[in-house]
């Protein structure tokens, strides 16, 4: 993992703009499209992304995710995944404004 | 599930679902490129799928699991209901992209299919050489792709252009990436012109030495390094200056679907020249029984169907014998190796092909002159087709 792409709890990250992301009944699973192609995603990495509205910091996505899932402790989890999917240029933090 | 006591007779690989769907909606297009991969023939098409047929086409695509459209043609722009289907696709829930060379592109319709939802449009340069020193001379073209290059950038999406390199412009390499620069593009391709309809015609004059090559790959290079990740440039090598074919389509039948303006449907845009196949048209069959069970479809997927050298490479998994139209044309055998590959007894052919076009280039007197894309050409190549069958 490069140091450029280090997240924190309070950060808030939308999905790229060239990238969508929708459910494919085709798939029964999440996908992310964008111009040359299209990647499925895992479960569990759709419903972390499907909770990437670029207005909650993750912290709060991470809690949204731990009541939709009882008994996890998804922090470390999570903040690896969207490292990860920043890296890919899937995500990236907004803009301080 | 098996009936009780019936055994699979082999095991075949089940068909996967399509992903990708290339609507070539019109062959019309105002200008005249002698790369153009359409039918030399294309005059002698049909009439083009009204809206309502298109419409249907995505549907049914869509419910087949296609999730990624492009519009293309000709000229995709010529055709005034692209607004209707771009509209329709987003509902469908396709990831949309117009492959255009920006005639007609003006602020009203870009504003509307922003708002229908396309996704994405990739310019293409139509550096058709008649206009090469217009092209490079900054002139006419420039000013009319930098007004089209503006409201694509105001409309908020991506730049990506496509600029297809051949013979006649590869060494100006260095100047097609600093306009593109200037134009802010994000990505650009630089494709070799694969050789193809007009192209094949006129490869004499378009094929690159490899010096050429050499040198178009290091001016891209250096201009890598220097723009970072400002741009980022794709540089396709046109395949003849490799040893081994490219996994066409991803395999026929595999993941990719063409629809022709007349509504033909093919596994590559391509594929109408093979012989001895009929391809079946969206008017009159469903997308589904053409993707799972027309013959057409069917022919070449798998290995059944494969020649030696292929038949027992191990490379066929990842290559699947390469081009079936290449190894049509070079070869006369759509079941042969693609001749690209250098295990082909046929990859001489090849060589050949490339001492020729350097002959063409020393001795251009001794060549026939380039042949452009218009009405007037396809017409006459029609008619010499129709003497030969
Ligand atoms: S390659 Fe050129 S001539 Fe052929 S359809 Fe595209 S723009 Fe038109
Ligand atoms: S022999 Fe056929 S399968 Fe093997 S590498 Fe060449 S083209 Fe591919």
């Amino acid at each position: 993992m490069s140091v450029e792409t280090r997240l924190n709890l309070d950060d808030i990250v939308e999905i790229g703009r060239q990238f969508r992301l929708q459910w494919e009944q085709a798939q029964q699973a999440y996908v992310l499209l964008y111009p040359e192609g299209m990647v499925k995603l895992s479960q569990s990495a759709g419903e972390i992304l499907k909770r990437i509205d670029g207005k909650l910091p993750i912290a709060d996505v991470v809690e949204n995710l731990e009541q939709a899932f009882p008994g996890a402790n998804l922090q470390q989890d999570v903040l690896k995944f969207l490292e990860v999917a920043y890296e890919r240029g899937w995500i990236h933090p907004k803009q301080a404004s | 599930m098996n009936a009780a006591g019936s055994t699979p007779s082999k095991q075949v690989k089940p068909v996967g679902n399509p992903l990708w769907l290339v609507a070539e909606i019109t062959y019309k297009c105002p200008l005249h490129c002698v790369f153009c991969y359409n039918p030399v023939d294309y005059t002698r098409y049909g009439q083009e799928l009204s809206t309502d047929e298109w419409l249907r086409v995505l549907r049914e695509s869509r419910e087949l699991g296609v999730t990624q459209l492009g519009f293309s043609g000709g000229e995709p722009l010529v055709r005034d209901d692209l607004e209707i289907m771009i509209a329709e696709a987003r509902k469908l829930g396709y990831y949309s992209n117009l492959i255009t060379s920006g005639v007609g592109l003006n602020e009203k319709r870009i504003a509307a299919f922003k708002e229908g939802g396309l996704d994405h449009i990739q310019l293409s340069f139509q550096d058709s050489t008649r206009e090469l020193n217009d092209f490079l001379s900054s002139t006419r073209t420039f000013e009319l792709k930098s007004k089209t290059a503006k409201l694509i950038k105001q409309y908020e999406y991506p730049m990506v252009l496509n600029v297809v390199l051949h013979r006649l412009n590869i060494d100006h390499v260095q100047q097609i990436l600093e306009m593109a620069e200037a134009m802010g593009a994000e990505y650009v391709e630089l494709a070799n012109t694969q050789y193809y309809g007009w192209a094949l015609l006129n490869r004499d004059h378009l094929l690159p030495s490899k010096e050429q090559l050499r040198r178009a790959e290091e001016v891209t290079n250096k201009f890598r390094e220097r723009v970072g990740n400002k741009m980022k440039i794709y540089f396709v090598v046109p395949d003849y200056y490799e040893i081994r074919p490219k996994a066409c389509m991803n395999g026929w039948g595999s993941v990719f679907i063409t629809v022709t303006a007349d509504g033909t449907v093919l596994p590559c845009h391509e594929a109408r020249m093979l012989p001895g196949l009929t391809f079946p048209n969206a008017r009159e069959a469903n997308m589904k029984w053409i993707w799972y069970d027309s013959p057409a479809f069917n022919t070449y997927r798998g290995d059944e169907w494969m020649t030696e050298p292929c038949r027992s490479c191990p490379e066929k998994i990842k290559d699947f014998g390469g081009c079936r139209c290449q190894a049509y044309m070079l070869t006369g055998d759509a079941r042969n190796a693609d001749p690209v590959c250098d295990l082909s007894p046929h990859h001489h052919i090849i060589t050949e092909a490339i001492a020729k076009a350097q002959q063409a280039r020393d001795k251009p007197s001794t060549t026939r002159p380039i042949l452009f894309r218009d009405d007037k050409n396809s017409r006459a190549l029609s008619e010499s087709a129709a003497v030969h069958s």
